[in-house]
């Protein structure tokens, strides 16, 4: 809707929370990468700050949630309204959950610095990450403009973090297969990967909260999966 | 319409009780009413909603012939109550108003005991034999407008002596006492305050297991919570009508987004 609402306070507390979305939003994919980044330089520093800003994250949905929470409670917002408030609430959700991964990667590089290298993994893993924040900043570039192919091309990229993961799960088999020594730092390597893959997902739930945003309705459970990982369980 | 996510919740029927087809009313010059066609479905609330001057308490005043009292109104198009078309030159408009009762902004109790005003539709409609056939129905409405307990010591009492709530649940009584089919309130809750409205807004969501109820409002939070199914009016045009839930949620035309989100007036 571009028309204004009659009372003005409505638009502002509307904007505000959007806003704050946004913002947190930039927090998440800058400790994603960071952590990333930190992974692969074996930058302790760097690791360390991703760990600390995680509770400013989690402080933000907090925010983001008593905000909505007062919408609810005092606009009582309809229509397209409502749909704005809920799906603030969802994103920031998917948001504060990704945003754990990163620190969670960021944990798991301090303690890999101790254990010996395995070669080409944290290359990997930083790209997968780069595809995976890219997925997330589109999404919330949708958000921001409404804009539904956007975020329909977001969910049809999350394919290919599924195959990034499939072939990064199948390089860390081979290590440990061929080095048992790589077995520990692997399996830390693979819960990393895994995680980032989830974030993927989550930048999905985000592409499909633009398109309830937009048209009312969920899109259909038509994405294919590709986490051949599971395939015979 | 049929998906089971959008169904208005504790909707059962779908029958039409009401069935209006291209409506149009005109006061003199002023064209008021646009070519509405809409069921009105039986055993449940509808809601009409809009800005002020759009149309829905006329088309409401349609269901039951009032607008035949006023001089320069002017009604076309076809509204067929159970399939009976209600502006028949055989229809008695008496008559018709004792199956579509009807319930307004103000109560207006007349300057009598209570037991007289619930008594006097049945009485001028000759529906009792005697007095303690009154007597029942008497009891039977004021039960039905939840009011007997708080007035079954002092039916004696002017209906002008109660409070607010209590006068218009005694108008409700009222209206039901012929034995109505529809009852259509026009803003029945605009003059009460929030207990008085909750206690009304309950009475509503009782009476559709017997009636068709059609309510207007101007409270779109009072129409999202006591009725199953929304229509909406603009400029004498009704722009949309769907299960209450959906317009709420997910209007489908620009304007009723406008309006029920707050943008326009």
């Amino acid at each position: 809707m571009n028309t204004a609402h009659i009372l003005t306070a409505f638009d502002r507390d509307l904007e505000a929370a959007q806003a704050l979305v946004v913002r947190m939003g930039g927090l998440v994919e800058t400790a994603l990468l960071d952590a990333a980044e930190a992974l692969d330089t074996r930058d302790e520093e760097m690791a360390q700050r991703v760990r600390k800003g995680d509770a400013a994250i989690d402080a933000m949905e907090e925010e983001i949630h008593t905000r909505c929470a007062q919408l609810l409670a005092l606009r009582g917002p309809t229509a397209g309204d409502l749909r704005t408030v809920l799906t603030v609430m969802r994103i920031a959700a998917a948001l504060e959950r990704s945003g754990d991964y990163a620190k969670n990667l960021a944990k798991r590089t301090t303690v890999l610095s101790q254990m010996i290298q395995v070669p080409g993994a944290s290359g990997s893993i930083r790209r997968l990450a780069r595809t995976v924040v890219q997925m997330l900043t589109d999404a919330l570039d949708a958000y921001i403009r409404r804009d539904v192919t956007l975020a329909e091309d977001v969910r049809r990229r999350d394919r290919d973090v599924d195959q990034m993961y499939n072939s990064i799960f199948r390089e860390f088999l081979t290590h440990m297969m061929e080095d048992p020594r790589t077995i520990g730092p692997c399996m830390h390597l693979h819960f990393i990967a895994k995680n980032i893959e989830r974030v993927g997902d989550h930048a999905t739930a985000v592409a499909e909260q633009v398109i309830y945003l937009v048209t009312g309705a969920m899109p259909g459970d038509d994405r294919p999966k590709v986490d051949s990982t599971t395939a015979g369980l | 319409m049929d998906d089971m996510r959008t169904m208005a919740p504790g909707l059962q029927a779908t029958v039409a009780k009401i069935t209006a087809s291209g409506v149009q009313v005109h006061y003199g010059q002023n064209h008021a009413l646009k070519d509405v066609s809409v069921d009105i479905l039986d055993r449940a609330v509808t809601a009409f909603i809009g800005p002020s001057g759009c149309g829905k308490s006329t088309f409401l005043r349609c269901l039951n012939r009032m607008n035949d009292t006023v001089a320069s109104a002017r009604v076309t198009g076809k509204i067929l109550l159970d399939g009976e078309d209600i502006y028949d030159p055989r229809v008695d408009p008496v008559q018709l108003r004792a199956k579509v009762g009807m319930v307004f902004q103000k109560p207006n109790p007349f300057p009598k005991s209570i037991y007289d005003n619930v008594a006097y539709g049945p009485k001028i409609h000759g529906l009792t034999r005697n007095k303690g056939e009154l007597d029942a129905i008497v009891e039977a409405s004021l039960r039905k407008a939840a009011l007997w307990n708080e007035v079954k010591d002092r039916l004696d009492a002017p209906g002008t002596g109660l409070s607010g709530g209590q006068q218009q649940r005694l108008c409700i009584a009222r209206a039901v006492a012929t034995g109505p089919e529809v009852l259509l309130m026009d803003e029945p809750c605009s003059a009460l305050d929030p207990i008085a409205t909750a206690q009304v807004e309950e009475l509503i969501d009782e009476l559709r297991s017997q009636f068709s109820v059609v309510i207007v409002t101007h409270s779109m939070q009072q129409a999202a919570r006591v009725s199953q199914k929304t229509a909406f009016f603009h400029l004498g045009n009704l722009v949309e009508y769907a299960d209450t839930a959906q317009i709420f949620t997910n209007p489908k035309d620009p304007r009723t987004e406008a309006y029920i989100t707050g943008r326009i007036g």
